[in-house]
């Protein structure tokens, strides 16, 4: 056997990182598809209400062009994910501005910009509902609960209560390739679509519930993808759906390419909410009890909001051991677009409270708030809120312990008028699908050897920047004791291989890359039988839940998560008491990822994760006028650039996971939940202004100190 | 109407006021350059003009007749392996899901050109044009970083 150096835990190249540089990699966009139309989605310009009239200009030459209305869909209207609540295309009712009505292709764009122009759309319009506490519609409720919450807050003296009201913004993903996709008709029936996207089986399932077509006929190929965090992972469906049915009625492809602005006015955003927190604690700083309650606002269809509200409440107390908790969390439908999967899914939104929480209750106390977080901390066998024991690599301590030593000097600010802070924060994040979702879910693989002596592994994960590709042939190769250029990963074809469920929730490199990991192993084995078998090999992995994880849907109580990844973040902001503008110079983060097993990677995604925390903490704000954003352009939607980005220092701290391919937890999301809060702490101690929500904008920030 | 790109002599019949991102893309079947944002925002089209970065959105092709035009398919060293600042970029991490690369490594090619030993400073101003939401863009100046003269 030849003697291979192990490819886990070394940085090595990136799969596809050659064609990445030299301009080989083909994003949906650069493919050429001959005879393909241009389509475009034609949405409606009024919040709420009801199509009245569809008028096509009669002196426009029609035949040129294909239309397609709701009347066109072979299948059910539905855009398939929870509810069967969103239509594909608008049969009449108007709940959200940018709602998909029509449909057109035509063979070059001059044409279908003046077909739209053709097209005129009247409206009854009805009252929107734009703010979260009058809305009537709920899309679902969740209480966890712990201990006695109510007789804490009714009868203990000698416990001090305080309260506050955190609110947290709407977010754009900003991937920096928008949406896109080409539906090819295929001889049979069938069709073939071809676009960005995050999970290929989500989009299948749904071309095959609107078109009516058979696990077949329906073949969903992910191009390379600039970018997803969370917004390619349900709206693809959407795009795919539409080309498709231009695809369908025009009989011949159609390329679907949203520019920047549709991309911003029409796709999801993440979750807008408001969080309140009663924290009861004893003088001496002990946590005696967390009355939480979250309101997260869907928009106007369901999505995944009922998942997004379960991962928010699950991290809603923070890493933190309390005795008594409840926690109450809704969300709620108003009439803007609907709102969706974003890096994190609700717990950045409910851990911004929960770590502010803790310096709010320190400085009622008059103690630092590291004291308070270093008395309270989950540890290994602390319970949380929803009864989980934690039994393995809990790592509070040690992320805490290496943020504080790689942190810099504290600086004097250099400028009379621009103040200096730091702020720190802690926080936690599950990695994998919530309690039983992974069971539900069984997730599949395969690794297959080839008589050459080669292997390919067989997976729906999708490579979409974080590394998808890299990391799988590295754990491949090592349990099959190959060299790395002797495994690759196949296409991320629907029709080629099996359903490793969606590229989503940390569940990549800890769930799918387990299945990788075990199926390679048995492929190992198999071949090294001293009778060889038959060539080429397959084995096939499904995900089986290990049965010590104990999660009961009803009543929110069990384990969560297989377990959970760790950060502690540092942050030195500057504040610049004439403009209100807080520029974050510096950002350290320790973060406990079970084991890296690409390294570079891995800081990698930490990083990125970390300035789009900061970009939502900070710049990232989007206005509202009657129910559409107004800044739905780049020139207005701002993101961090070289020059706003701080230097940003990661210390990976690794604490493996026995569940873990070698030991490794997800980490994708997790940078995303511990800038915020900590931008915000470090604003109060330059300015000792507490602003309680995110994005903190110059506005923002001149009006809390002018009205101290 | 004519102009070099990446080093070789071409020949395009179209209007004047299209822009070259399209004509780059589509005619040309070059497409490196990529569109993030179509109003001069991202960077994600940039290219080289004469040496200079330029969005190519917001350049209509019939500005840029005898012109040199360079897209990231033209960094590549002659024999076609990847340049220095391309191998850099692999192996420190400066892509992730790649579609700002092509903009950042000729932002990046072009100021390297003009200051072959920029401080970490002046590499954040030259790469401010380029938007990239994945890597923070650490690993991004520290590729820079590493190709100093």
């Amino acid at each position: 056997m030849i003697e291979t150096k192990a490819a886990v835990g070394r940085p090595v190249p990136r799969r596809e990182g050659g064609d990445k540089v030299t301009g080989r990699a083909r994003y949906t966009d650069d493919l050429v598809v001959p005879g393909a139309w241009y389509g475009k989605t034609i949405r409606s310009t009024i919040p709420r209400g009801s199509v009245r009239s569809i008028t096509f200009d009669p002196a426009f030459d029609w035949p040129k062009v294909v239309v397609v209305t709701a009347q066109d869909i072979p299948g059910d209207n539905v855009v398939q994910l929870i509810r069967d609540d969103q239509p594909a295309l608008s049969a009449g009712e108007i709940r959200h501005r940018e709602e998909p009505i029509l449909l057109i292709a035509a063979a070059d764009r001059d044409t279908v910009a003046a077909a739209q122009r053709a097209i005129r759309i009247e409206y009854d319009a009805l009252e929107p509902v734009f703010d979260i506490e009058q809305a009537t519609e709920t899309y679902s409720t969740i209480e966890i609960s712990k201990g006695e919450v109510d007789e804490v807050f009714e009868g203990l003296e000698g416990v001090e209560v305080i309260e506050r009201t955190f609110k947290v913004g709407l977010q754009e993903q900003l991937y920096i390739e928008p949406q896109g996709a080409i539906a090819i008709p295929e001889p049979g029936g069938g069709i073939k679509v071809i676009g960005s996207l995050q999970c290929p089986y989500y989009v299948h399932r749904a071309l095959k519930r609107a078109l009516a077509l058979t696990d077949e006929q329906a073949v969903v190929i992910q191009a390379e993808t600039g970018g997803g965090f969370g917004g390619k992972e349900e709206y693809p469906s959407i795009v795919a759906i539409h080309a498709a049915l231009l695809a369908r009625k025009a009989g011949r492809p159609v390329r679907l390419i949203y520019d920047r602005h549709e991309d911003l006015a029409a796709t999801t955003k993440r979750h807008p909410g408001v969080i309140r927190h009663r924290t009861a604690v004893r003088r001496d700083g002990t946590l005696v009890a967390q009355d939480i309650e979250i309101v997260l606002d869907g928009g106007a269809y369901c999505t995944l909001t009922p998942v997004v509200l379960s991962r928010a409440a699950i991290h809603a107390a923070g890493p933190y051991a309390c005795p008594n908790v409840r926690i109450r969390a809704r969300a709620v439908a108003t009439n803007t677009p609907p709102n969706g999967a974003f890096r994190g899914f609700g717990a950045p939104q409910s851990l911004f409270a929960a770590e502010l929480m803790v310096e709010h209750v320190a400085e009622r106390l008059g103690v630092p708030s590291l004291e308070l977080r270093k008395k309270w901390m989950l540890r290994l066998g602390d319970t949380t809120a929803t009864g989980q024991q934690l039994t393995e690599s809990v790592s509070s301590d040690l992320v805490v312990a290496a943020a504080l030593k790689a942190a810099p000097p504290i600086r004097p600010s250099a400028h009379p008028t621009v103040r200096r802070g730091r702020g720190l924060s802690l926080v936690y994040h599950g990695s994998g699908f919530t309690g039983s979702g992974e069971k539900k879910l069984g997730g599949k693989v395969a690794v297959e050897a080839a008589a050459d002596g080669t292997f390919t592994i067989l997976t729906a994960s999708t490579e979409i920047g974080q590394g998808t590709k890299t990391i799988f042939t590295q754990i491949a190769a090592d349990a099959l004791g190959v060299p790395l250029d002797r495994v690759t990963v196949g296409p991320q074809d629907t029709s080629l291989v099996p359903d490793s469920g969606p590229t989503v929730a940390s569940r990549t490199a800890m769930i799918v890359g387990g299945l990788i990991h075990e199926a390679a192993e048995e492929l190992r084995d198999r071949l090294a039988k001293r009778r060889k078998p038959r060539l080429p090999l397959r084995v096939d992995k499904s995900y089986v839940q290990p049965d010590t994880i104990h999660w009961d849907d009803q009543t929110y109580q069990g384990d969560a998560y297989p377990v959970y990844a760790w950060a502690c973040t540092i942050v030195d902001v500057e504040v610049d008491m004439l403009t209100g503008e807080v520029h974050v110079t510096d950002l350290v983060s320790a973060v406990d990822c079970g084991k890296a097993i690409h390294p570079v990677m891995a800081e990698g995604q930490i990083e990125g994760g970390m300035l789009q925390a900061v970009g939502w903490a900070t710049i990232e704000e989007i206005k509202m006028k009657d129910g559409g954003y107004q800044n739905d352009r780049l020139a207005t939607y701002l993101i961090p650039t070289a020059l706003d980005a701080p230097r940003i220092k990661t210390i990976l701290v690794e604490n493996p996971y026995s569940g873990g391919p070698f030991g490794a937890k997800g980490i994708g999301e997790l940078p995303m939940d511990g800038p915020a809060p900590a931008i915000i702490a470090a604003i109060h101690d330059a300015t000792g202004v507490w602003l309680d929500e995110v994005p903190a904008t110059p506005e923002k920030v001149l009006a809390a100190c002018n009205s101290r | 109407m004519q102009f070099t790109l990446n080093g070789a002599t071409v020949s395009v019949d179209v209007v004047g006021t299209r822009r070259l991102l399209d004509v780059l893309r589509e005619d040309l079947r070059v497409t490196g350059a990529k569109e993030g944002c179509g109003e001069g925002e991202c960077g994600a089209c940039s290219v080289l003009i004469d040496g200079a970065v330029v969005n190519s959105c917001l350049v209509a092709v019939g500005q840029i007749g005898g012109c040199s035009v360079v897209t990231v398919e033209g960094l590549a060293l002659q024999d076609g392996k990847p340049s220095p600042l391309q191998q850099a970029f692999i192996e420190r991490g400066a892509a992730q899901c790649g579609i700002c690369t092509p903009g950042m490594l000729l932002a990046a090619h072009a100021l390297l050109n003009a200051n072959p030993r920029p401080t970490e400073d002046e590499v954040r101003v030259g790469l401010a044009g380029n938007l990239c939401r994945c890597t923070g863009y650490t690993k991004i100046i520290d590729a820079v970083l590493a190709c100093r003269m």
